[in-house]
């Protein structure tokens, strides 16, 4: 096992678990320090091409889903998956879900009084091709308030979970609109510190838009790299 | 929590695209609205043999968009059952939390690229990964095999294990922890499992209950907290 490559530990604009400005963090965040341990053959492995046997068959178009079209502004999402040496991640699983064109969700526990939209669903995943690229289509989400403090909102956002190559490289993130000035009063984006917050904003993207049709929006998604140089004992 | 939080005006930005932010996206929570987006059917049976995962009770029946995955064939080894409660620093259970499992096969080898080692079979009835939505009442459930030992650091030998990864409303980032079985071969030997202190191993080894489960409870704070890893 001398030599195994490893993947670059967390980088500072990963948040801290616990930031009390986002209440649920200080019952739900651990207060001893992690434990450092070497990646071994567990973490820098993963399931390999195997998605159509977890998660099934693609789904790239959220407007589709349903007998109707969704309300809301129609929008292309897309991007690169990419490790943090700028090399693509082919082949990899990328799954979205979101709020309707409201701000509401598809879910029994979302109470809020905006309106369901019969014809959005708002969850689909795809396969990132072989240089990494991944498109969905669906409507911009809404913001919405939460309970967090008085008169929160959350800024319109797209949840996407990436499993990457390995046990290591796992992520979970949201994708933010670059129009939206309730990103800087939003506790959970403010978890992570600026520069690196503004990662997680996507760019309006004209040449990628379908006039008459569809604006674009291009959120590449960069994960952990492996590490230039092979971990010795 | 900040006192000008109401108060906070926003600022002109940069965007993903920016050259001299080009680094790792950060991670963000799953908040507590995954359940029509993430655990599929079948996604906690690694055998193939059922559906549970999803909690179909949070998500409207036409609205259930995701996979239901049925195995191909029983895999090899011994079929076990793993379940425990996530629990909070007050100890009360976390019912929006989301645990993802990553192992082995029983004969100790990875269903993945960067396992190399062809002396170890794959099975091909066997995946190694695995998602479950916590229940109302906090609990995760998988059903699996026992997986096999694999190799560690230089010359050592792990202990069978099972990666585990704790999501949910609260948590900012991924949790990672690891799953050992209290009976295990090699637990005085592992070479991860002694980078923990003494007092807190305990913490990452699942008991076998009377009705068979392995038992391993996630306390993501408090007196009894898991511990959690830096890898």
């Amino acid at each position: 096992m001398n030599g195994l490559l490893q993947f670059a530990r967390e980088d500072r604009g990963f948040p801290p678990s616990l930031f009390p400005d986002y209440r649920a963090t200080v019952a739900r965040s651990p207060r001893e320090a992690l434990v450092h341990m070497p990646q071994t053959l567990t973490e820098v492995t993963g399931p390999g091409p195997v998605w159509d046997k977890l998660m099934g068959p693609a789904i790239h178009d959220l407007t589709t889903q349903h007998k109707g079209a969704p309300l809301g502004q129609r929008i292309i999402v897309f991007g690169r998956v990419l490790d943090e040496n700028a090399r693509p991640v082919p082949n990899t699983i990328v799954e979205v879900w979101q709020a309707n064109a409201a701000g509401r969700y598809i879910h029994r526990k979302d109470d809020w009084d905006a309106p369901i939209d019969p014809n959005f669903t708002g969850a689909g995943h795809v396969i990132s091709d072989a240089e990494g690229n991944y498109r969905f289509i669906s409507i911009r989400p809404g913001a919405y308030p939460w309970g967090n403090h008085k008169n929160a909102w959350r800024p319109a956002h797209i949840h996407f979970s990436l499993l990457g190559p390995a046990f290591a490289t796992r992520l979970v993130t949201q994708m933010y609109f670059p129009d939206d000035p309730l990103i800087d009063i939003d506790p959970i984006a403010n978890a992570v510190p600026l520069p690196y917050r503004d990662r997680m904003v996507s760019q309006l993207d004209m040449a990628t838009t379908t006039p008459n049709w569809a604006l674009a929006y291009r959120f590449d998604i960069v994960l952990r790299g492996k590490n230039q140089t092979p971990f010795e004992e | 929590m900040t006192l000008d939080l109401e108060h906070r005006e926003a600022l002109p930005r940069h965007d993903n695209q920016n050259p001299d932010l080009f680094g790792q996206t950060p991670s963000q929570t799953v908040g507590p609205y995954f359940h029509y987006g993430l655990p599929w059917k079948g996604g906690a049976d690694l055998l193939g043999q059922s559906e549970i995962g999803p909690r179909l009770d949070l998500v409207p029946p036409e609205h259930f968009v995701l996979n239901n995955a049925h195995g191909s064939g029983m895999p090899q080894g011994e079929a076990i059952e793993i379940k425990g409660v996530v629990l909070d620093a007050d100890g009360a259970p976390v019912p929006d939390a989301m645990i993802e499992i990553w192992q082995a096969n029983a004969a100790g080898r990875y269903n993945g690229d960067a396992d190399m080692r062809e002396d170890v079979p794959l099975d091909p009835h066997f995946i190694g990964f695995g998602r479950a939505a916590a229940s109302a009442e906090g609990i995760y459930h998988f059903r699996t095999v026992r997986p096999g030992r694999v190799p560690g650091p230089g010359n050592t030998l792990q202990a069978p294990h099972v990666a585990v990864s704790v999501f949910g409303r609260g948590l900012l980032k991924r949790l990672a922890t690891r799953l050992y079985f209290a009976d295990g071969e090699g637990l005085d030997m592992d070479p991860i499992l002694s980078l923990v202190p003494e007092t807190r191993r305990h913490t990452l080894l699942a008991q076998k209950r009377d009705d068979g489960a392995w038992w391993f409870p996630i306390h993501l704070s408090g007196a009894h907290e898991t511990v959690f890893f830096d890898l």
